[in-house]
């Protein structure tokens, strides 16, 4: 189902195929995602669903098709990409953040290094990022002195920091404790509210239903359903989501 | 069900702590391993006390009188030669009158205090190194150190301008001219094998692949052929009336060799960087540049010190094979003072002198670069 305005399309994807050598990792994907929709993307693990937000800002290559971002193509010319990638954020599942930095340091060092802001600018913007994800008492530590989830919300701040239009979560509660996933899925609903694009891979299913507008169920590499999470749950058509859907909410 | 309280917290048994149980667990856990400590000790004991008698106890130490910063000290009536010094101890007032050749080798004497002055100089750096550290304009005091210092110890050392006269560098030689050689060659090399190892990993195949070659061919000859071909093969390529400095050509030959090592030693540290590392960065939007220097190869380097240091020592070492190109190490003294016919026979004490030299100055970078990996061990720190 392809949305008809293309006018506030953020971001557009078209005939995407990718492969890992032999593998085909993405089948002919089609998505268009309009500003300020949330989209939660579910699926199997190796259905290709981390690899299809990893193209959106490029770190992984593609093949075949086209994916505007804004209106800008992505290509191998740098420029692009750097443009690109300061306008989309990413959230990684292991946080990535850099351990050899204060936190502090993590969060002002794309505003200093690519959008050119000067220390005094990027550290109030930082601080007030941390006072938001409820962790501005740990500004000057070191990331490997706090908590897996209080990591994965200075990830969050730092993604913000750059004022980015859209916003990519991979998968960014899979490698915590069970205790605190709540605590990042609080800061992503508060972001969700705010109107920020954002396109989350996760397998919490509660945080699908309460924030998604669309979900996207992918398998082997291809979308194979999406909907509103209304019908999503309760009306899913294909097979493969009813097994999925069944996997996932037993327990 | 049952509910269980929360217990205080006790210290271990004594019987799991104090010496007599540090000794059985570490020297006497096994039967080999009890074997093993017994063999030790006799190895300690038939090797260290002959020693110590050779150079502390039945070695002589008639200094004469000896001027320690304006005290004088009278060591005996007037200083041993070589005829009356004994032969079953160390005779050491031969070290102490070929004390400037092994640390200056054949510099004029009456300019000695230009070295002396690098000398202050570097310790000085070490100093305000430290003194730095937390400033705020530390990264342009550091940088323009990095300038200035180079510049001002070359002037000192070799002179000229009309202001000081010139010493050729023929003259340069021992400790003096090992510090040169090896300072200059591990802190010109370390930026050149950054490059080289960055290179290694570029996506670009020319680069990868010229810097693989390089690495690989220099790895693969030793260092003696490296510093003979610059001597006396690479003046061939000259038009005749060219001529190079021979310490220079040293230099580059040591330079380049390092580069290769160094390479390989960044590469390894580069390779334990996780693939998540880089992504954060490209995510955010760095640039190439950006992404290494601001968040790669400072993790990197970290993990590198201690081969990094390991590396360094080794050339510091192997510096000594430059006196078969003819230039007058630290090591090559021993030779130059012994030939004197006063002194005739004194190897084994300029030997063992510059062993006991060595042994300090690497011991101190090896401890040095200990104090490195904790300090920058942001990882781990709680």
């Amino acid at each position: 189902m392809k949305i008809k305005d293309n006018k506030s399309n953020i971001i557009e994807i078209s005939e995407l195929n990718k492969w890992y050598g032999d593998f085909h990792a993405l089948k002919n994907i089609n998505l268009n995602v309009k500003e300020g929709e949330i989209i939660v993307v579910c699926g199997p693990s190796g259905s290709g669903k981390s690899t299809l937000i990893r193209c959106v800002n490029f770190l992984e290559k593609f093949q075949e098709g086209q994916i505007l971002v804004d209106g800008t193509e992505l290509t191998d010319d740098a420029q692009k990409i750097r443009k690109i990638r300061s306008e989309v954020s990413m959230v990684f599942q292991h946080f990535n953040l850099f351990p050899h930095l204060t936190i502090i340091d993590n969060l002002t060092l794309a505003p200093i290094w690519v959008h050119n802001e000067t220390k005094q600018e990027a550290r109030e913007k930082a601080l007030s990022l941390l006072d938001r994800v409820g962790i501005k008492d740990q500004a000057e530590k070191y990331p490997n002195q706090l908590s897996g989830g209080q990591q994965q919300r200075v990830a969050i701040a730092r993604s913000l920091c750059t004022s980015p239009k859209i916003m990519l979560f991979d998968e960014p509660t899979s490698a915590l404790d069970p205790e605190m996933i709540s605590e990042v899925l609080d800061v992503m609903i508060e972001l969700a509210n705010e109107g920020i694009t954002m396109i989350c891979v996760t397998h919490e299913m509660g945080f699908a239903k309460k924030v998604a507008q669309r979900i996207i169920f992918m398998d082997e590499g291809q979308i194979v359903e999406e909907n509103d999470p209304e019908n999503f749950f309760n009306n899913a058509q294909s097979d493969r989501l009813k097994l999925f859907l069944s996997q996932i909410l037993t327990h | 069900m049952s509910i269980n309280e929360l217990q205080a917290v006790r210290k271990p048994p004594i019987s799991q702590i104090g010496v007599v149980l540090w000794l059985r667990s570490n020297l006497f856990s096994s039967w080999t391993n009890g074997a093993l400590t017994i063999l030790s000790l006799y190895m300690l004991y038939i090797s260290v006390p002959p020693l110590l008698d050779w150079i502390l106890i039945s070695a002589n130490f008639n200094f004469g009188t000896v001027n320690i910063f304006g005290f004088n000290i009278q060591f005996s009536e007037e200083m041993a030669t070589n005829a009356n010094c004994g032969q079953e101890g160390a005779c050491w007032p031969f070290v102490y009158e070929k004390f400037d050749m092994f640390i200056y080798g054949f510099y004029p004497r009456e300019e000695i205090w230009r070295p002396n002055l690098v000398f202050v100089f570097t310790a000085l750096l070490f100093v305000i190194v430290k003194l730095v550290r937390n400033y705020k304009y530390k990264n342009k005091i550091l940088l323009s150190l990095v300038v200035i210092y180079p510049t001002v110890s070359y002037f000192l050392i070799a002179g000229g301008l009309g202001i000081l006269n010139v010493v050729e560098t023929y003259k340069w030689g021992g400790l003096m001219l090992t510090l040169i050689i090896a300072g200059v060659g591990i802190i010109v090399s370390f930026p050149l094998g950054i490059l080289l190892a960055l290179g290694r990993q570029s996506k670009l195949t020319a680069i990868r692949t010229s810097s693989v070659f390089y690495i690989e061919f220099i790895r693969a000859v030793p260092l003696i052929t490296i510093l003979f071909m610059a001597s006396n093969v690479l003046p061939l390529f000259f038009e005749s009336g060219v001529n190079i400095d021979k310490l220079v050509r040293a230099l580059i030959a040591i330079t380049l060799f390092q580069a290769a090592y160094m390479a390989e030693v960044v590469r390894g540290g580069l390779q334990a960087i996780p693939r998540g590392q880089y992504e954060a960065a490209d995510a955010i939007g760095l640039s190439y540049f950006q992404k290494n220097i601001l968040i790669i190869l400072p993790q990197a380097l970290k993990i590198s010190i201690p081969n990094i240091v390991g590396s360094s020592i080794s050339l510091f070492k192997d510096t000594t094979l430059v006196l078969i190109i003819g230039l007058m190490d630290f090591l090559s003294m021993v030779t130059a003072t012994t030939g004197d016919k006063f002194w005739l026979g004194r190897h084994l004490e300029g030997y063992i002198f510059v062993a006991m030299v060595m042994w300090i100055m690497l011991y101190t970078m090896s401890r040095y670069s200990k104090k490195l990996e904790l300090r920058f061990n942001t990882e781990n720190s709680n």
